[in-house]
């Protein structure tokens, strides 16, 4: 056989294989242009529209174009205030779910009987519902018969009991000062540390299993105390996932709509960007304002996916 | 995996070895300190893990009248034991229940339909991305990945305006495609993973025995990916059950085609369905998935570690 020929069919193998591919793919490839990358693009229209929900039915969606959506939502208050909540909320929650999850992971390294039920028991919060997870943290905290105030105000000796989730801010002592803490916001903070904690768990504790033993051995041979050993020996080998855990929990929770809305509604200082976006849509019906504020939710969105990818091509494994 | 560079043991000169015995206290004194403070963090994850489940389970067998007037008590009394808030929370609406049966049937329906969609989409694309080349295989993996990343309340505004206006936002068969294309990112991307760990050999191996592309990928990489499948089957599974704002944007107007999730949601905000009536409306929400979990711990977590929801 000519080099020719061999060329020729290598040729149409490779064809061949390109057009299964592209046949294989493309449903999946339609199914999100169409569901995802279109709405998408099709929010910064309705961004730049003044539509309302009411009119919806007989809305002309493609024309007169204004600013005004922009300039309203730029321009509120309540964006910049539910803009520092969202941060605020998105950083102690992160930070929170990354401290908890490398402790418990550390705890649980080692072996001991029952440790395989004791790690199933860390993973209940994460892959519950979350409307149930957030009903049962309503009933606890609730002020009438919740057991965290009953236990407060009868063995904690609490003057009344403290409502977490409609209270703004309460002044709290320490150390004869008096600090305002943000009750409700830190509240649903404790909420999405306790449901995303495992998330980080697991992954620590994947990343703490491929950790050669030997390293560590010859380190305490060395006379490494504990302290010194993670310090010096685990933790740089876990900072490539810890990084990588903290961006894509950060983008997350920056977004999070459930947890915030089933528990406050947005109430009492907690209103996230998200909830603003939702209450924009279905309180007010006013479109346009929502899809603007959407689309600055996006824009901060697309550079922390940027960030994220960056470093998702440095550790694939994670991803 | 990242090979981590061997530290070189030091050589045991004196000089070297004199820091060993002034470490020897702390050594003593900081394993002790970790041996408490590790039994420590194991039983206070495991109490703010588990109390809160525990506690829902022992409502849902009280009586609402027990609570109110000794909330304090967190086990429930065996006299006043009782499963009524089980038949109240799953009788129909007609028969002055809460209608949660009709709620599981749909709920179950949505979740097994996106399972089944799901995988037949993905799994020939997920195989077709880790396996043939073809123009634009790397910006197709790289449109998954920025889909799995980008948040579900981004996509509320537009998909809302878009089935309201089309009339079709109460079908329950929208929220089923709507769901499919939420999760069908998050499976290319574990199954893909999954697929590249199979080596080539063997498929080139049945290429040579005379199976084609597709007969390859039924008969020998599909079989292998088994497991990896099952698992992406589960998450997805759990994804679409536990679902809310998709559910409460869409079907929210209609009770009767509310999911279980959003049904709990709803009426956990009215003041006249007792709220022990509503744990066990809990319970039921969260048993099938407790199950699920418990049934295929190991399955889960890979499936878990493999990708994650939104």
């Amino acid at each position: 056989m000519s080099t020719t020929t061999t060329l020729r069919r290598k040729g149409s193998v490779s064809r061949r294989q390109a057009r299964a591919g592209i046949a294989l793919v493309s449903p999946s490839v339609i199914i999100v242009l169409v569901l995802v990358v279109l709405p998408i693009l099709w929010t910064v229209m309705l961004a730049f529209q003044d539509v309302r929900l009411i009119q919806i039915r007989r809305a002309n969606l493609f024309g007169n174009y204004t600013l005004d959506n922009f300039i309203n939502v730029l321009t509120s208050e309540a964006l910049w205030s539910s803009l520092g909540t969202t941060l605020t909320y998105s950083v102690l929650g992160t930070g929170g779910a990354i401290v908890v999850g490398l402790m418990a992971a550390l705890a649980l390294r080692n072996a001991f009987r029952g440790r395989t039920l004791v790690r199933a028991a860390m993973l209940l919060p994460y892959v519950s519902p979350v409307v149930a997870a957030a009903f049962v943290w309503k009933t606890m905290l609730n002020p009438q018969f919740g057991v965290v105030n009953a236990w407060g105000t009868g063995a904690l000796g609490w003057d009344q009991p403290v409502s977490f989730l409609t209270t703004r801010t309460s002044e709290v002592e320490i150390l004869g000062l008096t600090v305002p803490v943000p009750t409700a916001l830190f509240t649903v903070i404790a909420f999405e540390i306790w449901r995303t904690f495992p998330f980080v768990f697991l992954f620590v504790t994947a990343r703490l299993q491929a950790v050669p033993k030997s390293i560590e051995e010859a380190a305490r041979m060395d006379g490494a105390v504990p302290t010194q050993m993670f310090r010096h020996i685990l933790l740089p080998q876990l900072l490539p996932t810890i990084a990588v855990l903290s961006v894509l929990r950060f983008i997350w929770t920056f977004n999070n709509f459930d947890d915030v809305y089933l528990l406050t509604g947005g109430g009492a200082g907690t209103e996230v960007v998200s909830v603003g976006v939702f209450n924009y849509l279905i309180g007010r019906g006013d479109i346009g304002s929502a899809s603007a504020q959407a689309l600055v939710l996006a824009a901060i969105l697309t550079v922390m996916v940027l960030i994220y990818m960056k470093f998702a091509v440095k550790d694939e494994e994670v991803a | 995996m990242t090979v981590m560079n061997e530290t070189p043991i030091r050589p045991s000169t004196p000089a070297a070895r004199r820091p060993r015995k002034r470490q020897f206290s702390r050594d003593i004194a900081e394993t002790k300190l970790f041996r408490v403070l590790r039994w420590l963090v194991i039983i206070g994850l495991l109490v703010v893990t588990v109390f809160p489940f525990y506690y829902m389970i022992t409502l849902s067998v009280r009586d609402i009248g027990s609570l109110i007037a000794d909330p304090a008590r967190i086990w429930p009394n065996l006299a006043e034991i009782s499963f009524d808030a089980y038949t109240s929370v799953l009788a129909s609406v007609a028969d002055g229940g809460q209608g949660f049966t009709g709620f599981i049937i749909t709920s179950g329906l949505v979740a097994l339909g996106t399972v089944a969609l799901t995988l037949l989409i993905a799994i020939p694309g997920a195989y077709a991305v880790s396996r043939l080349q073809f123009f634009g295989r790397r910006q197709i993996s790289a449109l998954f990945l920025a889909v799995y990343l980008f948040p579900s309340i981004l996509l509320a505004v537009p998909l809302f305006v878009f089935f309201t206006k089309l009339g079709l936002r109460g079908a329950i068969g929208v929220l089923l495609v709507v769901y499919v294309s939420q999760t069908i990112a998050v499976s290319i991307f574990m199954l893909r993973n999954y697929f590249q760990t199979i080596p080539e050999s063997l498929e080139e191996a049945a290429a040579l025995d005379g199976l084609g592309r597709i007969g390859t990928m039924l008969r020998i990489s599909l079989p292998l990916a088994g497991p990896a499948i099952m698992s992406n089957a589960l998450f997805v599974f759990m994804i679409a059950w536990n679902e809310f704002l998709f559910a409460l944007l869409f079907l929210v107007e209609d009770r009767d085609k509310w999911t279980v999730s959003l049904g709990l949601a709803q009426l956990s905000g009215s003041l006249e369905v007792p709220t022990t009536v509503l744990m066990a409306g809990s319970v039921i929400l969260t048993l099938p998935i407790i199950i699920l979990f418990f049934g295929s711990e190991r399955l889960l977590s890979e499936g878990l570690t493999a990708g994650s929801d939104k």
